[in-house]
């Protein structure tokens, strides 16, 4: 560099030295509305399409990320309907085989991918950076290409079925049946190609939780001050992280085994149709504690709030989750009892399956503590909490059961293993998540759901739900096959499915009471306090709905309950930057402040990345030139959404 | 905010960047080489399963790759890591002029191993569609190559922007200095997949 330059570099360093020290924060001199008036211009969304289509505010993406989800669940629940009319009586003629296949698959595919891990990821996306106490997600950018990219995967799906290209083949879509040899056409790669959407957006989501969970936490907020759900969801994400290239891997494989010809799972070529299902289960068993482990998180965060007392043996639970994330990749061989193993492979999966259910065991231990110990209100989502117990525990035990080879290879394939997961899944899954949903409706709308609808709906749902699943235990015990479009009669299975299709009624008259009560209450519902069931955690201490930019200031934290034990005035900390996005970073144990973090601004170029994306994977079901000519545009639209929109140098830095 | 508040500390002394696990940015790359890792432990797994079934590896009447091309791209991509390991060291002496003038060299070395990496899918004496053998040694060829190529191209993006008068800004140089600790994940991948490739069929 010639001396020229040099002077030319210090002078801009001595002009960017002083415009920093006129750099509004807030603090003394900057607080109240004034602070609110210029903290929402700088953080609301833009006007129009392109700032509804660009937003970056998690807020928003948990919003989508909910609603999408609820009408996946929805569409999913419509499929089981029709699934249960046909098997309400015997030799029912609803639908034929072939459309029944398309109908489980879709409805457990849909149930899988584009609902239950997709919401727990949506709650989490909306509610962990109020809880920690900041003002946006790590990497908001990648959050809002994660919706887009789950949204566009379950277009895909529901487009195909639309056009009767829907997958047939069951949502593990085990090979060879689902190989080129057994499913030609267009079916399988859909599904697999679905795969890969989710899996992509799922990966992305985890590690914006993460990263918000361990460097975005309020300062004090150590890991032992951790929120439950937090912990929850730390683990959760860092489960997808170790699951999901999995099932990525052994998609893949399948796509290029149909596409190019590959023979990964063709036993002529001494590929092994068995490896799909290991690599599948790998992923597929931790995918049944990624939607699970959230709910316990739910059940911790209403526990403790209807019991006015903190969660019983915090550091139990805490340990609870994080050995069960770690065991469940230690059971993915159960599923695969009746494929044939060594003995001493049975052996270790029945050992590990049953002490997965210690630490869940500890987990309602605790629950059932506090409940005992605290004074419980038995409102809406505590209502959820205690059916989501007596649910889960039946769940649980059937678990048990089964976990035992002899049991499992009398049982596998039956309506008994169909009625063990949806008590675990519904029970332990669905409760919580309706009763959280009814808990932090207030923070996300602003005003509160209708008690009185939310009480009948939770009965009929309670009701209907033991009505729909107790008696397909019998039906299994009696030897009725799954993913069989229909039985003959007088083998003693008619009154079971009767029951459980007057039942699956029930339970569709109870989610629409649930979707009824929450559009009425969002139009009409009584107007929500800031901390309306008076809780500990810091979401509530900021008002309902949030504003666009979380808190004025950024709070500080004492204790695990700080809502609680704060009795005087909130205590925050000052500093941060105005006029630009910024939000604070802390270290990962002790939650010390550390850096001043520019958040970065509301981008389309997510959007632009998510569709050129999209139509790489979509096309890439048709040819592998999808790859290079759909790799290039969604490699050009990533460098745009890297690429700062301003090459002049700031006085401390913005992402624009 | 429900209650009043009670001012504490005020933090407009904090940095608005650091290097290492203070970093944001950081934490997502170690997020996303866990992710990768991951993808290639899985297909590791896959490997030894399928090579679990042969009598031979490669399977009878199929020749081992040739050593040639692949041990030449071994040795260029451990080379790369000399002007890696400089830049890395230039991020954090805050040197952007000598940041200016090391990642050609390293864009430079990225160009010739893809290229290398082309004549080696030709020399790996079997095709993807033959056996099951030929389709993991591929797959796991294919994936580190689409490895390299998303890191060679984040690196000629990133080496544009340090062209820039914002290269002179802090952050930048952290994501110099990330973009080098990444690279550093792509050769070490390599190390087991060279092997598993080469030297795993000759045992």
């Amino acid at each position: 560099m010639n001396p020229e330059e040099l002077e030319d570099l210090r002078e801009e360093n001595e002009r960017l030295e002083a415009e920093r020290a006129r750099i509004a924060r807030d603090g003394h001199h900057l607080n109240g509305a004034e602070l609110h008036a210029r903290l929402d211009r700088t953080w609301r969304r833009q006007p129009g399409l392109i700032g509804w289509l660009a937003t970056v505010d998690h807020k928003e993406i948990g919003r989508r990320y909910i609603v999408t989800a609820l009408i996946f669940l929805a569409l999913g629940g419509v499929l089981s309907l029709i699934m249960r009319l046909q098997l309400a009586r015997p030799d029912g003629h609803v639908v034929g085989a072939a459309r029944y296949n398309e109908l489980f698959t879709m409805h457990g595919s849909t149930m899988m991918f584009l609902f239950a891990v997709p919401i727990m990821e949506g709650v989490a996306v909306y509610i962990i950076p109020l809880m920690v106490g900041t003002r946006s997600t790590a990497f908001p950018r990648l959050n809002s290409y994660s919706y887009y990219m789950y949204l566009f995967g379950g277009l895909m799906l529901w487009v195909a079925f639309a056009f009767n290209i829907a997958p047939d083949i069951g949502w593990f879509a085990y090979t060879p049946l689902s190989g080129p040899q057994f499913s030609p056409g267009k079916r399988a790669d859909i599904w697999a190609q679905m795969i890969t959407f989710t899996e992509v957006s799922a990966l992305a989501a985890a590690v914006v939780l993460v990263c918000t969970i361990l460097k975005a936490r309020a300062p004090g907020m150590t890991l032992s001050r951790m929120p439950l759900f937090a912990w929850a969801m730390l683990v959760v994400a860092l489960m997808i992280i170790f699951a999901m290239p999995s099932i990525a891997l052994c998609s893949g494989m399948l796509i290029s085994d149909r596409l190019v010809g590959t023979q990964f799972y063709n036993h002529y070529e001494h590929g092994d149709a068995l490896l799909w299902q290991h690599l599948f289960w790998f992923f597929g068993h931790p995918e049944v504690y990624i939607i699970f482990l959230p709910a316990t998180g739910f059940v911790s965060v209403i526990t403790e709030a209807f019991c006015r007392r903190p969660i019983f043996a915090y550091p139990v639970v805490v340990l609870a989750i994080i050995s069960t994330g770690i065991l469940a990749f230690g059971l993915w061989v159960h599923h695969m009892f009746a494929t044939g193993l060594p003995r001493v492979g049975y052996s270790f999966y029945t050992a590990a399956s049953m002490t997965v259910a210690i630490p869940t065991g500890l987990q309602i231990f605790c629950w059932l503590a506090t409940m005992w110990d605290g004074r419980p209100r038995f409102q809406v989502p505590m209502l959820y909490v205690v059916g989501f117990i007596v649910t889960f525990v039946i769940g649980g035990l059937s678990g048990v059961i089964i976990a035992a080879v002899p049991l499992d290879l009398q049982l596998h394939d039956t309506y008994f293993i169909v009625a063990h997961f949806h008590y675990v899944l519904i029970g332990g899954a669905v409760f919580p998540l309706l009763g959280i949903l009814t808990y932090w409706f207030p923070k996300i709308t602003g005003r509160m759901m209708s008690e009185t609808l939310g009480k009948i709906g939770f009965w009929i749902l309670f009701l209907g739900f033991q009505l729909t699943f107790f008696p397909m235990h019998f039906a299994g015990l009696l030897g009725m096959p799954r993913r069989v479009y229909t039985y003959p009669a007088g083998m003693g299975l008619e009154l079971p499915n009767l029951l459980s299709t007057i039942g699956a009624f029930a339970v569709a008259t109870a989610v629409l009471l649930f979707v009824i009560n929450g559009v009425v209450s969002y139009f009409r519902g009584a107007l929500a306090t800031d901390n309306p069931w008076d809780a500990s955690s810091l979401e509530w201490a900021t008002s309902s709905p949030p504003p666009s930019y979380n808190f004025e200031h950024i709070p500080v934290v004492a204790s695990r309950t700080p809502l609680w034990d704060e009795k005087g005035d909130l205590p925050v900390v000052t500093g941060l930057r105005v006029d630009d996005k910024e939000t604070l970073l802390t270290t990962v144990v002790a939650a010390i402040p550390d850096v001043r973090e520019p958040v970065p601004e509301a981008s389309i170029w997510p959007f632009v990345a998510a569709c050129a994306t999209g139509v790489f994977f979509v096309s890439s079901i048709f040819s592998p030139w999808a790859v290079p000519f759909g790799g290039i545009p969604t490699a050009i639209a990533m460098a745009a959404w890297f690429w700062p929109s301003s090459l002049k140098r700031t006085a401390e830095p913005v992402i624009a | 905010m429900i209650r009043p508040v009670r001012f504490t500390d005020d933090l407009a002394h904090l940095p608005t960047h650091k290097f290492g696990p203070s970093s944001l940015t950081w934490w997502g790359i170690i997020g996303y080489m866990v992710v990768e890792g991951g993808f290639f432990a899985l297909a590791f797994a896959a490997y030894f399963f399928l090579m679990g079934h042969e009598q031979g590896w490669p399977p009878e009447g199929w020749a081992a790759p040739d050593l040639l091309w692949g041990s030449l791209f071994t040795i260029i991509i451990l080379l790369s890591e000399i002007p890696n390991t400089m830049i890395k060291r230039a991020a954090h002496a805050y040197d952007v002029q000598a940041i200016r003038r090391l990642m050609p060299m390293i864009v430079a070395a990225g160009a010739v191993l893809l290229i290398i990496r082309g004549v080696e899918f030709n020399a790996l004496n079997v095709r993807w569609n033959d056996n099951a053998y030929g389709s993991i040694i591929w797959a796991l060829l294919l994936l580190h190559t689409i490895h390299i190529l998303t890191d060679w191209g984040d690196t000629i993006v990133l080496w544009a922007l340090m062209m820039t008068p914002v290269g002179y800004e802090g952050r930048r140089l952290v994501d110099t200095d990330e973009n080098a600790l990444y690279w550093r994940y792509v050769w070490l991948l390599w190390i087991p997949i060279y092997l598993m490739i080469y030297w795993v069929p000759r045992l």
